[in-house]
């Protein structure tokens, strides 16, 4: 049980290694850049690749190929360079490409502070490509849970073969914590489904609309083909308006599916509670300490802290909503996941966001004030 | 010849290529037939990538691997086969529209000298999305975009690749006989092969520019360019170069395991500030810090805060150390507050105005700091530090930190040092801490 005390980059690093990542290419980006140095560092030391691209568009670019080409692989940046990858994920969407990209949010819209932390990019990440397919997003609270969540990214992109976002913040990024990884349960590691050599492939094929296709890689038992247009499941191009849209109901499809599959939360319910805290990644760390201090004061609340953002763990948010009068939502942003919590919430409660993007982190007491915790 | 897999590397199981009659990709592409069918390469080892655009269209009728990506990017994807599996056989097909958007990666890839072959379809204009100019467009062209004659300069491919290092250039037109002869020498070349090969758009640049097959043979030679084999030489593969690096790479740093072996005071969550210039090594002193609360059985969180101009300007480090898991990482008021050169200062003065009295401060004798209410605690921190050395000032104000509060024994803070810090500096640094606790407990 070696103690450690390393930031959240250094950690999504080591998960990837344990995750069984081969490739990552990225692009220097504050507060991204020291996890592209820690790739650098453990990729050739772990039999993978990873490299230094000439801009972001390259650095996903050489992901999916490398991905395609049988790789698990994984790219990392921030606010400016996530917009730069949002052509190449609508890419990765429509290849059905297993990836992990990292997105250490800083706070903007465009250059803003290079050296702040932010939770700006929430859904910009799950309608971050033009068609508007889902994707899967996970945000880890701490360091531990940046590794561990790292693993459960790879997991999913393989198991999903889709784009799978990790949302975490400067404030988790590049904040040291003590940690022990060896502690923090991982779950088994997943490797995508490839097909049998001696059956015909084809990239794309599906049953029912919901069925990941197997993959077999560039390189490997078949002759394959990938492609950006729209296409049917031998990979070929189409203009068929059946197929187009059973092709587009089939991404959806996967992904919503698996939605209670995929959902990762943290509950911590209180008997009659009336009040509700819904809170994800560093915001959710304030949240906590708010929860303890109003129980401490007296007042019934509970707690929801989700890891899944996308797709959004309806059940899981849903059941937590049951006889609650008030949910209370802090973000570092101006009221982004809010909107998933307003649409499935009951009628009659109320949801009050508690925002800000200064730069700084909301504090619990912030929180509590502002969300007019104890009115 | 042997025909080990094909007898022709195109399949008309999708019926006929889809080019407007004449056009100048067809030929091309039958030129790359016959390459890949002399060569015969395992079509599962072989990778057609396309650009966007009616070169785009290609790939699929290869009886290859063929992969289709966005406009402009064709290397990337490239790039990323190949670095995964060094096997492939990796050709693009790219448009100029293509050299014109993802210039950057023309660029790199030429550099790089990845083993990769280009095949450029230069028509000099877009015929995808009807004729407008591209970056080949020559003087005069005339387009829809450029309705008086094209005014732009036409680049020059093959100059630009060898300029950034192309180890092997080629420039035709795409009725060379023996292009398919060139273009197997581009494929068995080891490194970044370019073929820039000038061809018709028959339904856009041809027609509107008076233009035909005489006219294509007659620009190579009045547009001044170089034709033929341009570039050849030898240079290192950049997948062989970076796997013998990788090979020859020390072994990782092992990792710095801290074990829990003295004990702490601390009742709660315990915020520690200390605000510096850069190069005072203050991100250094909080780490051995808060590396020795971790020591002491204790939880830590360390950000620090520095401009991206990291020589110059302040450097402030925020230490949390709690006996329980730390939830909020900020620190709004902190317990101990130490400051040791203006700079520090500057950036922390509005913080320190509005200190309360639970904070004590520490702070160099020679600071002018704003009204507090703050307790304070004036020590001759930059007078000690002339003494210890350069780099000791942050552990001799942390050293008298850990003497006055106690949150944890400043054997560990020694022991700490001696973990964690390179053997040549071990000495000062336990100096510099003793320094710091006779300061407090004078
Ligand atoms: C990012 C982006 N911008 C614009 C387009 C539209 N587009 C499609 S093909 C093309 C030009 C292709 O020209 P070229 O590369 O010369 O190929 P050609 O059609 O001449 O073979 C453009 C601009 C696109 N597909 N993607
Ligand atoms: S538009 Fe031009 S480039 Fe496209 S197929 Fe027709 S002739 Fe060829
Ligand atoms: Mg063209």
């Amino acid at each position: 049980m070696p103690l450690e005390f390393i930031e959240g980059n250094e950690a999504i690093a080591r998960g990837a290694v344990r995750a069984g990542c081969g490739f990552f290419a990225g692009y220097p980006i504050t507060p991204a850049s020291t996890l592209l140095q820690y790739m650098l560092d453990l990729m050739p030391r772990n039999d993978g690749t990873a490299i230094q691209a000439e801009d972001e568009i390259a650095s996903i670019g050489f992901c999916i190929g490398a991905s395609m080409a049988g790789r698990k692989a994984m790219t990392a940046t921030s606010g400016p360079g996530i917009s730069l990858y949002s052509e190449n994920i609508g890419l990765a969407i429509i290849g059905e490409t297993p990836l992990v990209i990292v997105n250490v949010q800083r706070q903007g819209p465009a250059t803003g502070s290079a050296t702040k932390g932010a939770e700006g990019d929430i859904q910009f990440t799950r309608w971050i490509t033009s068609g508007g397919m889902p994707i899967i997003a996970l945000s880890p609270a701490n360091v531990a849970e940046a590794y561990e969540l790292t693993v459960r990214a790879f997991n999913l992109a393989e198991q999903y073969r889709i784009p799978v976002f990790l949302l975490t913040n400067k404030e988790i990024g590049l904040t040291q914590e003590t940690v022990d990884l060896d502690s923090v349960r991982l779950p088994e590691i997943i490797n995508r489904t490839r097909a049998s050599a001696s059956e015909a492939y084809k990239p794309h094929q599906f049953g029912s609309i919901e069925q990941v296709p197997v993959i077999s890689d560039f390189g490997g038992e078949h002759v394959t083909q990938f492609t950006t247009s729209t296409h049917d499941q031998n990979g070929y191009l189409t203009s068929d308006p059946e197929i187009a849209q059973n092709m587009i109901d089939h991404y959806i499809a996967k992904i919503e599916a698996a939605t209670d599959e995929i959902a990762l939360y943290r509950e911590d319910m209180q008997e009659g509670a009336e009040l509700l805290f819904i809170s994800y990644g560093i915001t959710s760390r304030s949240a906590s300490v708010a929860v303890k201090q109003l129980r401490d004061e007296g007042f019934g609340v509970s707690s929801l802290v989700i890891q899944s953002l996308f797709p959004v763990p309806e059940t899981a948010i849903k059941a937590a909503m049951k006889g609650i009068r008030k949910t209370i939502v802090p973000e570092m942003n101006m009221g982004q996941y809010k909107l998933e919590i307003e649409r499935l919430a009951p009628d009659g409660m109320s949801v009050i966001g508690v925002n800000k993007m200064d730069t700084t982190l909301l504090s619990p007491s912030e929180i509590i004030a502002r969300g007019g915790c104890r009115d | 010849m042997t025909d080990q897999y094909h007898e022709t590397y195109m399949t008309d199981a999708l019926g006929p290529l889809p080019c407007c009659p004449g056009c100048g990709h067809e030929r091309i592409l039958k030129d790359l037939d016959s390459a890949l069918t002399k060569m015969q390469i395992d079509p599962r080892k072989l990778v057609i990538v396309t650009d966007i655009g009616c070169i785009g269209l290609a790939d699929r009728y290869f009886k290859a691997n063929s992969f289709h990506g966005l406009h402009g990017r064709s290397l990337t994807y490239a790039t990323g086969l190949k670095l995964a599996n060094p096997e492939l056989t990796v050709v693009v097909l790219m448009g100029d529209g293509g050299c014109g958007i993802g210039g950057a990666h023309l660029l790199s890839a030429a550099r790089r000298n990845l083993d990769i072959t280009l095949i450029i379809a230069n028509n000099f204009n877009y015929g995808m999305t009807g004729g407008q100019h591209s970056v080949t467009t020559p003087i005069g062209g005339l387009t829809p975009t450029t309705p008086g004659g094209n005014v732009e300069r036409a680049i020059d491919i093959c100059a630009i690749g060898a300029g950034a290092g192309a180890t092997w250039a080629y420039r035709g037109i795409s009725y060379d006989k023996d292009l398919d002869e060139r273009i197997i020498e581009g494929i068995k070349h080891p490194g970044f092969s370019i073929l820039d090969i000038w061809e018709l758009c028959t339904a856009y640049y041809m027609p509107r520019n008076e233009y035909n097959k005489k006219e294509l043979y007659k620009l190579i030679e009045t547009s001044g360019l170089n034709s033929g084999l341009i570039v050849q030489s030898e240079r290192g593969e950049f997948g062989a170069m970076y796997r013998e690096s990788a090979g020859n790479l020390p072994p990782a740093k092992d990792i710095s395991a801290l074990e829990p072996v003295f004990g702490h005071k601390l009742k709660e969550q315990t915020g520690v500030v200390i605000a510096g210039s850069a190069g005072e090594k203050i991100r250094s002193a909080a780490s051995l810090f808060s590396r020795a609360g971790i020591m002491s059985n204790l939880h830590a969180t360390q950000k620090d805060d520095y401009p991206i101009t990291v020589m110059t300007g302040h450097s402030v480090s925020e230490i949390n150390l709690s006996p329980v898991t730390i939830e909020y990482t900020a620190i709004d008021s902190p317990d101990y507050f130490v400051i040791v050169s203006e700079d520090g200062l500057k950036k922390t003065a509005a913080l320190v105005a509005s200190l309360g009295s639970t904070t004590h401060l520490i702070v160099d004798e020679g600071l002018q700091i704003p009204d507090t209410a703050a307790t304070i605690e004036r020590l001759p921190l930059v007078r000690s530090a002339k003494k210890a050395g350069q780099f000791t000032i942050g552990l001799i104000a942390l050293g008298a930190l850990i003497e006055r509060s106690e949150i944890y024994p400043t054997e560990a803070l020694r022991e700490s040092v001696r973990r964690h810090q390179k053997p040549g500096i071990v000495e000062t640094n336990l100096r510099a801490i003793d320094l710091g606790s006779e300061l407090a407990a004078d």
